[in-house]
């Protein structure tokens, strides 16, 4: 029994960081219906931002609250600053064009700043320092979850209700609700609709970031190629909550974080992403709009 | 062009790339000797170069969008280069003698190392030439084609290592795998629209090496199989230099094929149910176009060249492992299409000879091939969507009516 809810809880942590990712993806999505391919890519290079302050704070000898806040401070911000440059640089130009070459264009962007990381950092696993310290108050629960595993799970659920407070409650929330319904009406009662994908991009990057910093100091250790299969398993986990739907993503990625979780735990760790892509294809064939998503009509 | 107001959005753009990349480009740090690393002279030289690249990048957006206005207005620039050389029989008669002279002897001019390469890129103008017909004919964005290569590629491997099976018995077995494969992959996934379907067959494609990686028993697992032979001729023993110059000639010849086949299909019947399901599924299907069918049989019909083209790989490397089916072999020859001209023959052939024997004989820039590659399927989206060679569009005109009335032309879509 004991062995089940550490797998419960680690599925739920890993779940909570696809959550982070997947945000970024359904957001995106409902807006402009393009699979934003290099989200991951703008994951990897948070975790990269974050180290690579947190280690020269780490040798100026800061303590370790300040190192925490201001890494993931810095990794927050240029993940947005990323995510904003992908959009004018690499979608802007295609909003009229097929959704072919949007996507084209998508994994062309994630192809270079993976090389770009690569090129311009190293190609090994860089060791990442544990920010996150762990509290005296929950040494006797220890043996089932950690505390930065009780931080990441936390993050989540604040950014989940900040989001949805952002999108139901603010200005912006309903400028990007109004877009993703209809972007010339949008544009009909004055929104400004660039806008509102950039803000859009740029929360993403941002949750994406957190994520990023999270299960770094998690794993412990970081590499160029970490954006793909962690922006891969959120975008399945996207899907399987339903794609464009916010509450989607976070149930899809629990759900999938808890199964990926028991199907290590029980059947066997080498076929672990094999399950997960088994998972996307039977969601997609039985259900494709995903557990809460709404099935579209296309008229013609 | 060079005003004021233009320096300055050019400088702006520099200042934002400087921060942009100042973590990443600048400082490395070593946590293990705790030693920072400030690489300044590479934010200089950044600065430098977007200053100029924005330019470029403006240029080329406001002559883009000068030509979409001109289309729009119906002004149709002069016939580009290409479609002009494939009109006239003075220039292309003379160009296609030259080509042929060349692909004969070049085996015997070049190196061994060259032929080599060249045979590789010649793989690439099959894998390239059966993506096409599913991305750039029928449009069905398919990033799990390496998967149908892995087939073909182990089926030959795994027959020959068990039953002793010559290359040229396995060589319709690993196209017929292929086939099989697309179909049994394809039929339960075609149901999809355009990104999932990318999806869906990139998890397909991940999920087939996976398999082969850990599936020990049957695959040899990450240590791959070694020892293929290479194709034989009737039992001759060759040196390894014949055998690479007698796959040359067995390349050429596959190629030839392959480009004979996706002209007819291209024009066939089914052809023109591809091109017309890519440009509109709805219409397509009001036409009576089946269009599971359709989409199943481009599927598989490409798949068939893939598993094809696995057994040539097989064959001319000797030895297979997972390693070598990654997705981003997958994305190689999706930039073999897209760079080329989707849709077009003769810019997959373009594309694929350019992308695999430049990085080859430019080995400075070697490591910089897939940053290339990134940036060049980005750029070549935004400024030119129908690649270097764009594919010409036919125009079927009925018999008897006199050219000079556009009224009478029954132009399809494709």
């Amino acid at each position: 029994m004991e062995y089940f809810f550490e797998l419960l809880l680690s599925g739920l942590t890993r779940g909570s960081i696809y959550a982070l990712i997947a945000l970024g993806y359904t957001m995106v999505y409902g807006i402009i219906q393009l699979i934003n391919f290099a989200h991951g890519e703008v994951y990897m290079i948070g975790a990269f931002t974050a180290l690579i302050v947190a280690s020269i704070l780490t040798m100026l000898g800061w303590n370790e609250i300040a190192i925490l806040f201001i890494a993931s401070v810095v990794a927050v911000v240029y993940s947005m600053a990323y995510g904003y440059t992908l959009e004018k640089v690499a979608y802007k130009p295609l909003r009229h064009a097929p959704r072919l070459s949007a996507l084209i264009s998508a994994i062309g962007m994630s192809l270079f700043l993976q090389n770009y990381v690569l090129l311009a950092q190293t190609s090994d696993f860089m060791p990442f320092p544990s920010l996150i310290p762990d509290l005296e108050i929950l040494e006797p629960i220890a043996h089932l979850i950690t505390t930065p595993e009780i931080a990441i799970i936390l993050t989540t659920a604040i950014v989940m209700v900040l989001l949805t407070f952002m999108i139901k409650f603010t200005r912006v929330g309903k400028a990007m609700r109004a877009t993703s319904q209809d972007r010339e009406m949008a544009m009909l009662v004055g929104v400004d609709v660039n806008r509102v994908i950039s803000i859009t991009f740029i929360v993403g990057s941002a949750t994406a970031a957190l994520g990023g910093v999270l299960i770094a100091s998690h794993v412990g250790q970081i590499n160029f190629y970490i954006g793909f299969i962690a922006g891969i398993k959120a975008f399945v986990a996207a899907v399987l909550g339903g794609i464009g739907s916010m509450p989607g993503a976070v149930l899809g990625s629990l759900v999938l974080g808890c199964a990926e979780a028991f199907f290590t735990g029980f059947v066997s760790s080498d076929y672990e992403d094999v399950f997960a892509f088994i998972i996307l294809v039977v969601i997609l064939i039985f259900r494709p709009a995903g557990i809460l998503g709404r099935s579209d009509i296309s008229k013609v | 062009m060079f005003g004021f107001e233009e320096i300055k959005k050019s400088f702006l753009t520099s200042l934002w790339f400087m921060f942009l990349t100042f973590p990443i480009m600048v400082i490395r740090v070593n946590t293990v000797q705790n030693i920072v690393e400030w690489r300044w002279e590479r934010m200089f030289m950044i600065g430098i170069g977007s200053f100029f690249l924005s330019f470029l990048w403006r240029y080329l957006l406001e002559r883009k969008e000068l030509g979409q206005k001109k289309a729009d207005l119906g002004e149709v620039d002069s016939i580009p280069w290409n479609r002009r050389i494939a009109r006239e029989p003075r220039f292309y008669i003379p160009a296609l003698i030259a080509i042929c002279v060349f692909v004969l002897v070049f085996p015997f001019t070049f190196s061994l190392y060259q032929t080599t390469i060249m045979i590789t890129a010649l793989i690439y103008v099959i894998t390239g030439l059966g993506l096409n017909i599913v991305v750039g004919l029928a449009g069905l964005l398919d990033l799990g084609y390496v998967a149908f290569y892995a087939v073909g590629a182990y089926s030959y491997a795994l027959l020959n290592y068990h039953f002793g099976l010559g290359f040229w018995t396995v060589l319709p077995i690993g196209a017929g795998m292929g086939l099989i494969f697309g179909i049994l992959l394809g039929f339960p996934v075609l149901r999809l629209k355009g990104d999932y379907l990318a999806i869906v067959t990139l998890g397909f494609g991940e999920i087939i090496r996976l398999v082969l990686e850990n599936w020990n028993d049957f695959s040899f697992g990450p240590s791959g199989i070694a020892n293929i032979p290479r194709p034989g001729l009737f039992g001759i023993q060759m040196s390894l230099h014949q055998a690479t110059i007698y796959l040359y000639f067995v390349m050429i010849f596959l190629v030839l094929v392959t480009i004979f086949v996706v002209r007819r299909l291209q024009d066939s019947r089914i052809g023109r149910a591809w091109i017309a399901l890519r440009e509109d599924e709805v219409a397509c299907q009001a036409m009576g176009i089946d269009k599971t069918w359709t989409k199943l049989s481009a599927f598989a019909m490409g798949a068939t060249w893939a598993g094809m083209a696995g057994v040539v790989f097989a064959a001319k490397t000797t030895f297979i492992n997972p390693a070598s089916f990654t997705l981003w072999e997958s994305i190689i020859i999706l930039c073999v299409v897209v760079l080329g001209g989707m849709g077009s023959v003769i810019g997959v052939i373009f594309g694929a000879l350019t992308l695999i024997l430049l990085p080859e004989y430019l080995r400075a820039f070697s490591e910089y091939r897939l940053l290339i590659f990134g940036a060049v399927l980005v750029v070549m989206m935004v400024f030119r969507p129908g690649g270097i060679v764009s594919p010409e569009r036919r125009i079927y005109q009925f018999k008897g009516t006199a050219p000079d009335k556009p009224k009478a032309e029954a132009s399809t879509p494709g």
